[in-house]
């Protein structure tokens, strides 16, 4: 298995490349000169023109590219054409956000969701189920930022029992902390749970049909056990995959999340490079983002000989 | 339908009654948050060079943290600011400066001479009227620590005005080792002796910025009054809060998450008047002028005739009301390309700009300019509400005296770089975009770069116009408020005539704070010295 994740690992790099060569070149070819938004509405174009030349914006693309992938090669995403801060700093200012946002979401939606579709499965056919499956469907067709704005509303405005916007770090309090992330993390799980609870009553519902559920059932297992340790445990592959998919779902929704509650994340510093065209910080959390992705999903697959002894790698 | 932006005034209007209700604040945030006055600015602060990045969000950040030489009051005077004195020589070639004593840098280094040498070097390659005065400057030296001199080729009347103006480069005042500093090269030290220090340690871009008290700021001893008087510091803290989503700073201002909001859009404006503990009042009696730029290079706005059909048809209500709807206060028709209500302004020659809209004059214009049905390219930046409402209107008004419109919908970066192309509209230039001056920079023509017309060195769209050039030539070189204003209109009518550009409208914004805050002036820029917050 050790021989596995060093492959797998060592596979990421040519993905890792692709992902910079297809993100420097749409860059590259997309409309737009940040040089225009520094130099300000009422500039003239000699001073947009000289500003692209101190930026270096107006050398060719293979020289650009390789100057970019050189500094990236030695662990140096280079520097904010606007900020003039680097990358990875303000990369590291924005990920601790981000990433609690994401772990709050990801628990709260599997401590939820897989109960869900769980119970739903076992109900199959009842009220109950009926309930969960109209759930996930209004969770899949309400959009983020009107989940976000009605809790907003109830609970921050109207209930006072959080704040509307922005976020405090964990080392100020654990309290403070999870006080911002719980509106933002139930807008943006919303989504995610239906995802993960119609995945797992779909699966639930194939595996309680299996000669081994009814032999467990003679045996005399309760209902719990049967549901949680045999049907469960058997569901559980692709019932992780899709939560590992669902990561993808999680970094594009915090996007929104971010802007609507005011946090300061990687989603909004995502949004303000891409109109601003701040070409190092987009390369630079692309990559950030591609790697996440490409990490989780190995994790994903590795988890796999956790649920299932017959994988092995 | 259900618009995103319907849903954001259901929200932050149900929120508001809500919020009338007594015991608002919340408890943490109002205990010991009286020194900290929280401000939800126009835009992100992504950089904070004033001289190299001159967006408006840096001007407003720098005045917190430069001083300058002179400030503009109300009524659009200089008035000394960092300079204790000046004196110019008879014939107006040579000024000499002195500045006050006690001035102090955040790092606690004086203020000398040769600093404001540096700095007004750096600023005058960026600044159109610094441009000026390089132009016909003999030199600009140090004569001591606290005295420096300009001497000129010739006399330049505007020269505490270009020292004193509001209008982005401000000439702000940095120690040497910076303003040495290319300018078109980020500065990466921000220093200054302005009443607030930044607090780069705190600062993140795109979320927020901090100006701490400057203890050393040595306040002049008058009345405030604008960029000019007296700025004394009342809080200890200014912390910018970056909130890109309007009904969010609305619900964070009702909630007193932060205090004030510089620019809550018309949409949530009936939410926030209705609350009780928040003020709302026009931010910039100055405004702002929305501009219908047109491409002189290429038919068939080549042809002064097809430009003049644009002004015949345009109807300035129409795009007022798209931007501010119902809110009647907010906009003025104006038959001008200047700042309604100033000094200076001028109507002459803006008739074509009044009255019943004439749209068969204007299809009877074009045909004789020859336009025959060719595609018009309007580029309209749709992340920018102001643009995005004059895009919807001009495709209109441009259909209804029979143009055939490409519209081009796009952001505003891409805007940013598509307007400096001057190839054919069909190999990626355009015919039309739209923009907005602040009002500010239109009081007369000192900064107004948009009213040049001096071709290729013009601003986008590249208006060639001598006569025009000529008038401004005679207000920079006015003797007295007479001519200055003789000046101005002829410049004015010069230009309407020749239809350089079509201006949609003089149109203000609101700004909001709660009401525990006091000295919240109605200004270009927001100050905030002399702000209190209880």
């Amino acid at each position: 298995m050790f021989a596995y994740i060093i492959r797998r690992v060592l596979a990421t790099i040519p993905v890792m490349v692709v992902v910079a060569l297809f993100v420097f070149s749409l860059l590259y070819l997309a409309p737009g000169d940040p040089a225009a938004v520094i130099a300000g509405d009422q500039a003239t174009p000699a001073d947009v023109e000289r500003i692209r030349a101190s930026l270096g914006l107006d050398r060719p693309f293979v020289v650009r590219f390789s100057e970019w992938a050189w500094h990236i090669i030695r662990g140096d995403l280079g520097i904010s054409i606007f900020t003039n801060l680097p990358v990875s700093r303000m990369i590291a200012q924005r990920i601790e956000p981000t990433l609690s946002l994401m772990v709050v979401t990801l628990v709260l939606a599997v401590v939820i969701a897989v109960p869900m579709g769980v119970v739903a499965a076992w109900k199959a056919g009842s009220w109950i189920d009926r309930a969960v499956m109209a759930f996930a469907v209004l969770g899949f067709s309400v959009p983020v930022f009107v989940v976000g704005y009605v809790l907003a509303y109830y609970f921050a405005l109207g209930l006072d029992w959080f704040p509307v916007q922005g976020y405090t770090p964990l080392s100020q309090g654990f309290g403070p902390w999870l006080s911002n992330l719980v509106l933002p993390a139930v807008a943006l799980s919303s989504a995610y749970i239906a995802l993960i609870a119609r995945i797992t009553r779909a699966t639930m519902l194939e595996v309680l049909q299996q000669d081994y559920i009814r032999t467990a059932r003679a045996k005399g297992a309760g209902q719990r056990t049967i549901l949680f340790l045999h049907a469960l445990k058997n569901a559980a592959v692709p019932i992780v995959t899709v939560i590992g998919i669902g990561i993808a779902l999680l970094i594009g929704g915090a996007v929104i999340t971010e802007s609507v509650f005011a946090i300061p994340g990687l989603g909004r510093l995502t949004i303000d490079a891409i109109l601003r065209r701040d070409y190092p910080v987009i390369q630079g959390v692309v990559l950030l983002f591609s790697f996440v992705y490409v990490l989780v999903n190995l994790l994903i697959d590795l988890s796999y000989t956790l649920f299932d002894p017959r994988i092995r790698y | 339908m259900l618009h995103r932006r319907s849903l954001l005034t259901l929200a932050a209007g149900t929120a508001g009654g809500v919020l009338s209700l007594p015991a608002l604040g919340r408890p943490a945030l109002a205990q010991g948050a009286a020194r900290t006055l929280r401000f939800v600015p126009q835009a992100n602060l992504a950089n904070f060079d004033p001289i190299w990045g001159t967006q408006y969000v840096v001007r407003n950040a720098g005045m917190l943290v430069w001083d300058t030489l002179y400030g503009v009051d109300s009524k659009f005077e200089p008035r000394r600011q960092m300079v204790e004195s000046e004196e110019v020589s008879s014939d107006g070639l040579v000024w000499t400066f002195k500045l006050r004593p006690g001035l102090k840098f955040h790092d606690n280094s004086p203020v000398l001479a040769k600093d404001v040498v540096a700095s007004l070097n750096r600023w005058a390659v960026r600044d159109p009227m610094g441009q000026m005065i390089r132009a016909i400057q003999n030199e600009l030296v140090a004569v001591d620590d606290a005295t420096f001199r300009w001497s000129l080729k010739q006399p330049y009347s505007k020269m505490l005005l270009a020292l004193a103006k509001t209008n982005s480069p401000c000439s702000f005042i940095m120690p040497e080792r910076i303003a040495k500093t290319d300018p078109f090269t980020q500065i990466t030290e921000f220093v200054g002796s302005g009443p607030f220090r930044f607090v780069r340690d705190e600062w993140i871009p795109g979320a927020r910025a901090v100006f701490a008290k400057f203890d050393g700021y040595v306040s002049r001893d008058e009345k405030p009054d604008w960029m000019s008087g007296g700025k004394r510091v009342m809080v200890d803290r200014v912390e910018w809060v970056v909130m890109p989503d309007p009904a969010t700073a609305a619900a964070a201002l009702q909630n007193g998450e932060v205090d004030w909001w510089e620019n809550p859009i018309s949409d949530l404006v009936p939410v926030l008047k209705s609350n009780r503990n928040l003020n709302v009042d026009i931010a910039d009696p100055l405004g702002n002028i929305g501009t219908f730029r047109m491409n002189h290079l290429h038919k068939p706005f080549n042809d002064r005739r097809a430009r003049r059909a644009v002004l015949m048809a345009m109807s300035q209500e129409d795009y007022m009301r798209a931007l501010v709807g119902d809110e009647a206060d907010l906009y003025k028709l104006l038959p001008s390309f200047f700042t309604p209500g100033t000094p200076l302004y001028t109507e002459e020659g803006g008739d074509i700009l009044k009255g019943k809209r004439d749209y068969d004059g204007a299809k009877r214009l074009l045909k004789e300019a020859g336009y025959a049905g060719e595609p018009i390219t309007l580029v309209v930046a749709q992340d920018q509400a102001i643009t995005k409402a004059f895009g919807d209107v001009s495709a209109d008004l441009l259909k209804r005296i029979g143009m055939n419109v490409d519209f081009v919908a796009t952001d505003w970066g891409t805007v940013g770089s598509r307007r400096a192309s001057k190839a054919p509209p069909s190999q990626g230039g355009w015919h039309i975009f739209h923009s907005w001056h602040a009002g500010a920079d239109c009081v007369n023509p000192a900064s107004y770069t948009a009213m040049r017309t001096n071709g290729d060195q013009a601003w986008f769209g590249w208006p060639n116009n001598s006569a025009v050039e000529a008038a401004r030539d005679k207000w920079f070189a006015a003797p007295d408020l007479a001519a200055e204003r003789a000046a101005m209109a002829e410049m004015n009518r010069l230009a309407m005539e020749d239809a350089i550009w079509g201006p949609t409208g003089f149109f203000m914004s609101y700004q909001a704070w709660r009401k525990n805050v006091d000295g919240v002036v109605k200004a270009p820029i927001p100050f905030f010295w002399n702000v209190t917050k209880s």
